[in-house]
């Protein structure tokens, strides 16, 4: 375990370590800088010091890992719902190849369910080079225990170094209680991920403060190195007709697979569903909409780019457009194709689920808002005069083809 | 500034703040817009236990008194001046019966009050008798065990939402004003009804109805006090509840400067914030000193109250004299700042500034606050001699 | 029935500022708060406590102010609670977390329920909730957004658990742990009663010694994972500013929309 250093015959006292440090874990004490126990070794300090004065005690190359054992190989969990496997998955598979030829491994996926025979062979074309299918008829709907049983019992067989799965509500779910059991390190929606091939870590990247800042992690010692990955953030692993690898079943000890819960329905919540996540164009509005029957501007606009709505929390707590509808912090994490921003001033807690849009319009009226800097269109103006302005052209322009 | 509160009164603030900035705030436009009573946010003050801020332990309150009423008054009006009057209203409803009410009166009505169960209202004006209290026309007629109320309230603020009223109304006219008794009448009881609801220019969120008495009968133990106290009922009830009208004016006028000043940082005209400029920073200057000497003085008033004194009329009609003039007009000059946006719906000054109007004219106008001012002087000097 | 409730204090986010030269968090005045996902889990305890009686305990694994975060559980209406601090639990990742909190939990067996919030909005991995239920060896259900009923005869839960496209109805046996979304409800106000009895409760605070355990399971050094570096989110560039009339920005913008094959 590394740790800082504050070298007190260099430190000035000046305090710029302290504002910096985004844990609260430096304090001056009569005029020297101290690191406290709140420290996580984040190492953004070490730049700020003007004099020079702070270093990390770097923890000594080549620890052995915990238990003793190798590990190699990336996989990803398969998911799958309903016998059909999930977009992710695929998203994946694209980013599990590149890190798996970088570091000279195997990529398999891993696959829990009833009847996907032919599912797990259309994974080949995607790079894989196994598919591991552990086909039974109670995996067939995803419960947390017996999931976490069965994949836990596959990677102490066969010892991958990484396991990736998406940050869905099921890989959510499940991946925390599969890390627990192996005390493998677990990284939760990572946004980026790479490889240091010096020491073989995987470095997960994900935003935290809600956006406020990415940080870098690591799992030093423990495997495997595990991490939960964000949906539409990695690239879709590209189809190969002749696919190389084998589909191999497995069978596991029944007593894996009993489950502790029972699903007794499933819903699809169809009148509440918004499929923000999965929309290339989200109209969205906020506190500058003014009403819940103002909406429909957005809707009308909307329906001609086939776009979703969305609406910043103020909208929602107003109580003008249901929660489903919420981008954010608190709401529904976004990245379609072009976002337009209503009547949104662009607090952090909206930006954070909205700025990896790939094009970002803003329509407000206050030249100032924030919602202005990140956008690549900033249209500074009354909404309700723009809005209908380019749904009416829109439809003209759709008219002349 | 300072105004050393205890732990709870703190408690009271903050918490009447929160509400009000996450309940009232994001539904302040609609509510006023739509002229809805605020249940939902009823509710939650009374979850909130703020109904009981002023009333006894013994009865369900928190055992504050009247300073503790205008501090959550304050916090709310800065948000939305007609929620809390809804608020308050109850409070003035409740105070004859705390003031005058027997054991048994306070047991049966004061817990659900200070609970938020049941929201009180006071029913003094009628058509012909505003400022003029002696041209009651409601009658009282003992007839057994019961006393007969005919008659019609005026304007009667939460009337129609409110559960337990208390009611003046004259049960010896040959007597004038030592004719008026004080009375409990409870929602639900046959011969009382409601009229229209009134359509007001402020304070639109909150309900103003008539309350119609015909041949309503009410058991004789409802009668507050004795016969003939009517009046001073009514005079002492005020003078207990003005400040909270003080609060209310400085409540209102507080949420103006908030939205003035932050409309002035952001303004941009002549290439620089209108705040840099001198006309736009002394009539800000001019706004927050009125209204911390409003602020002063309310509080004050209230304390004097809470500490037991007799001699209160005086010092109470100056906090809600004082303090609602300075409502008028910070908002109003509020509303300059803003300039034309102020004028405009879509930004709250204008709600305001309606909202602010009212608290020249009721539990009192400004003119009858004055000469109860003077009058106090003119006595004091006399006792002096 | 015995619940137990998990929160966490974090920084109110939603007030951060970024420093525009070092693009790290401005700290200072960044009130503390309950995790705002963590009071649907108080309330939800609440209304259980309401419909079938129970009692209530608040748990907090943090710094001792987090002390005042319990509190503020406590005056919305919880009936317990109970701080774990000391400076060898600081520095935890999700695994450590969970495996603090799990001891402590076993020590106040037995229990029927554990509320979580969904996750933290410092954080924001919704792991801690799972690796609990992992570390305690209960079934967990997370993201519910409704529980339909408990039943402690039979020592059953049923609840709606929240996926992308819906919902799935299921039962699990108690004690189960539920992580909340916050769709389940909308959390009440402290009272003021709650308050002055929160200013007044006794609040116990264990430490790693209290625990029993491993002490090498604890903090940082319990911890798989570490962070090895933070860095400002990438900038975006400097967008276009549109201005004047309404129909002639709205031409602009549609055009250059198609102009970059957007739309």
């Amino acid at each position: 375990m590394g740790r800082i250093i504050i070298h007190q015959d260099r430190c000035s006292g000046c305090g710029e370590c302290v504002s910096t440090c985004p844990f609260g874990a430096i304090s001056l004490v009569s005029n020297r800088a101290q690191v406290n126990e709140q420290c996580v070794l984040c190492q953004a300090c070490l730049s700020v010091c003007p004099t020079e004065a702070i270093s990390l005690e770097e923890k000594k190359k080549d620890q052995p890992l915990v238990n003793g054992f190798s590990y190699e190989g990336v996989w990803v969990f398969g998911e799958q719902r309903q016998g059909i496997i999930s977009e992710v998955v695929y998203e994946l598979m694209g980013e599990g190849r590149r890190l798996a030829d970088k570091l000279g491994t195997h990529l398999w996926v891993i696959v829990l369910g009833s009847g996907l025979q032919s599912e797990a062979e259309h994974l080949l074309h995607y790079g894989a080079d196994r598919v591991c299918l552990v086909d039974h008829p109670d995996l067939a709907d995803f419960h947390d225990e017996s999931y976490t049983r069965v994949v836990s019992y596959l990677i102490e067989k066969y010892r991958p170094e990484i396991v990736l799965s998406g940050a869905t509500a099921i890989g959510r779910s499940f991946i925390p209680r599969v890390a627990v059991r192996l005390k493998a390190g677990l990284t939760a929606d990572c946004t980026a991920l790479d490889v240091d091939l010096d020491q073989r870590l995987l470095l997960q990247t994900r935003p935290a403060f809600g956006g406020n800042i990415m940080a870098t992690i690591i799992t030093p010692v423990h495997r495997p190195q595990m991490a939960t990955v964000r949906p539409k953030v990695m690239k879709k692993a590209a189809y190969s007709p002749l696919p190389k690898g084998r589909v191999q079943i497995e069978t596991v000890p029944e007593d894996l697979i009993v489950p502790q819960t029972r699903i007794v329905s499933l819903v699809k919540d169809l009148t509440e569903r918004v499929n923000l996540a999965d929309a290339d164009i989200i109209v969205a509005g906020g506190r500058g909409v003014g009403g819940a029957e103002n909406f429909k501007l957005l809707y009308d606009l909307a329906n001609v780019l086939g776009a979703a709505v969305g609406a910043s929390r103020a909208a929602v707590d107003a109580g003008w457009i249901p929660y489903s509808h919420q981008v954010g912090q608190t709401g529904k994490t976004v990245c379609p194709k072009l976002y337009i921003a209503c009547g949104i001033s662009g607090a952090i807690q909206h930006l954070v689920g909205m700025q990896s849009s790939e094009t970002i319009v803003a329509i407000n009226k206050d030249s100032q808002a924030p919602i202005f800097s990140v956008a690549d269109y900033g249209l500074v103006g009354n909404l309700f005069e723009i809005i209908p302005s380019l749904t009416k052209k829109l439809q003209e322009e759709r008219l002349k083809f | 500034m300072d105004y050393f509160l205890t732990e709870e009164q703190i408690m009271i603030r903050d918490l009447a703040r929160k509400i009000a900035q996450e309940k009232i705030l994001p539904v302040r436009a609609e509510l006023d817009e739509r002229e809805e009573f605020p249940w939902p946010i009823i509710q939650c003050l009374a979850e909130a236990d703020l109904f009981g801020v002023y009333l006894p332990e013994e009865y369900g309150g928190c055992g504050g008194g009247c300073f503790e009423l205008c501090l959550a008054v304050e916090e709310l009006s800065r948000v939305c001046g007609g929620v809390a009057v809804s608020y308050a209203a109850s409070a003035l409803g409740a105070f004859p019966i705390l003031l005058f009410g027997n054991a048994q009166q306070k047991e049966r009505y004061l817990p659900e009050i200070a609970q938020g169960k049941k929201l009180a209202a006071f029913a003094l004006t009628e058509a012909n008798a505003g400022s003029d209290a002696g041209g009651i026309q409601t009658t009282a007629r003992l007839e057994g065990d019961e006393y007969v109320l005919n008659g019609t309230k005026q304007w009667i603020t939460n009337g129609g939402e409110a559960h337990i009223y208390t009611v003046i109304a004259m049960t010896d006219r040959s007597k004038g004003s030592r004719g008026a008794s004080a009375f409990i009448v409870e929602k639900g009881t046959p011969g009382f009804s409601f009229g229209k609801k009134e359509k007001k220019m402020g304070i639109r969120s909150s309900a103003t109805r008539e309350l119609v008495f015909t041949d309503c009968r009410i058991p004789k133990e409802n009668l507050l006090a004795k016969e003939g106290m009517g009046f001073m009922v009514a005079m002492k009830t005020l003078d207990n509840s003005r400040p909270g009208i003080g609060a209310q004016a400085v409540g209102i006028a507080q949420g103006a400067l908030d939205e003035a000043l932050d409309y002035a940082r952001e303004r941009v005209q002549f290439g620089k914030p209108i705040s840099s400029f001198q006309a736009i920073q002394h009539m800000m200057a001019d706004m927050a000193t009125q209204i911390e000497a409003a602020r002063a003085l309310t509080y004050a008033a209230a304390r004097y109250i809470d500490s037991g004194a007799k001699d209160v009329s005086k010092v109470s009609a100056m906090a809600k004299v004082f303090a609602s003039d300075v409502a008028m007009n910070v908002t109003t000059q509020a509303v300059q700042i803003l300039g034309g946006y102020g004028y405009m719906r879509e930004y709250p000054v204008e709600k305001m500034m309606r909202d602010a109007k009212i608290t020249q004219i009721y539990e009192g106008t400004n003119q009858i606050q004055r000469n109860v001012i003077a009058l106090s002087l003119i006595k004091e000097r006399a006792q002096k001699r | 029935m015995k619940i137990i409730v998990c929160i966490k204090q974090v920084p109110e986010t939603g007030n951060v500022k970024i420093d525009p030269q070092t693009h790290t968090l401005i700290r200072s005045g960044v009130p503390s708060i309950i995790n705002p996902l963590d009071t649907y889990a108080i309330e939800e305890a609440l209304r259980w406590k309401e419909k079938l009686g129970a009692s209530t305990l608040v748990l907090s694994m943090g710094p001792p102010q987090a002390e005042e975060a319990l509190r503020e559980a406590v005056s919305m209406g919880i009936d317990q609670a109970l701080l774990l601090t000391d400076r060898r639990f600081a520095g935890a990742d999700t695994y450590a977390t969970a495996y603090t909190l799990s001891l402590a939990i076993r020590k106040l067996a037995p229990y029927d329920l554990i509320f979580c919030g969904k996750q933290a909005i410092d954080g924001d991995t919704a792991q801690v909730g799972p690796a609990l239920a992992e570390h305690l060896g209960i079934p967990h259900i997370a993201y519910v957004k409704k529980i339909e009923d408990i039943d402690l005869q039979k020592a059953t839960v049923r609840a709606h658990r929240l996926m992308e496209d819906g919902y799935e109805i299921l039962d699990s046996r108690l004690p189960a742990l539920l992580t909340v979304v916050k769709e389940i409800n909308e959390p009440r106000f402290p009272s003021l009663k709650g308050k002055m009895r929160a200013k007044k409760l006794e609040i116990p605070i264990w430490g790693a010694d209290d625990l029993g355990g491993e002490v090498a399971n604890f903090g940082l050094s319990g911890s798989p994972t570490q962070v090895k570096g933070i860095f400002a989110p990438p900038a975006r560039g400097k967008g276009e500013i549109l201005t004047g009339e309404a129909p002639l920005i709205a031409q602009t913008l549609i055009e250059r929309l198609k102009a970059q094959k957007i739309i």
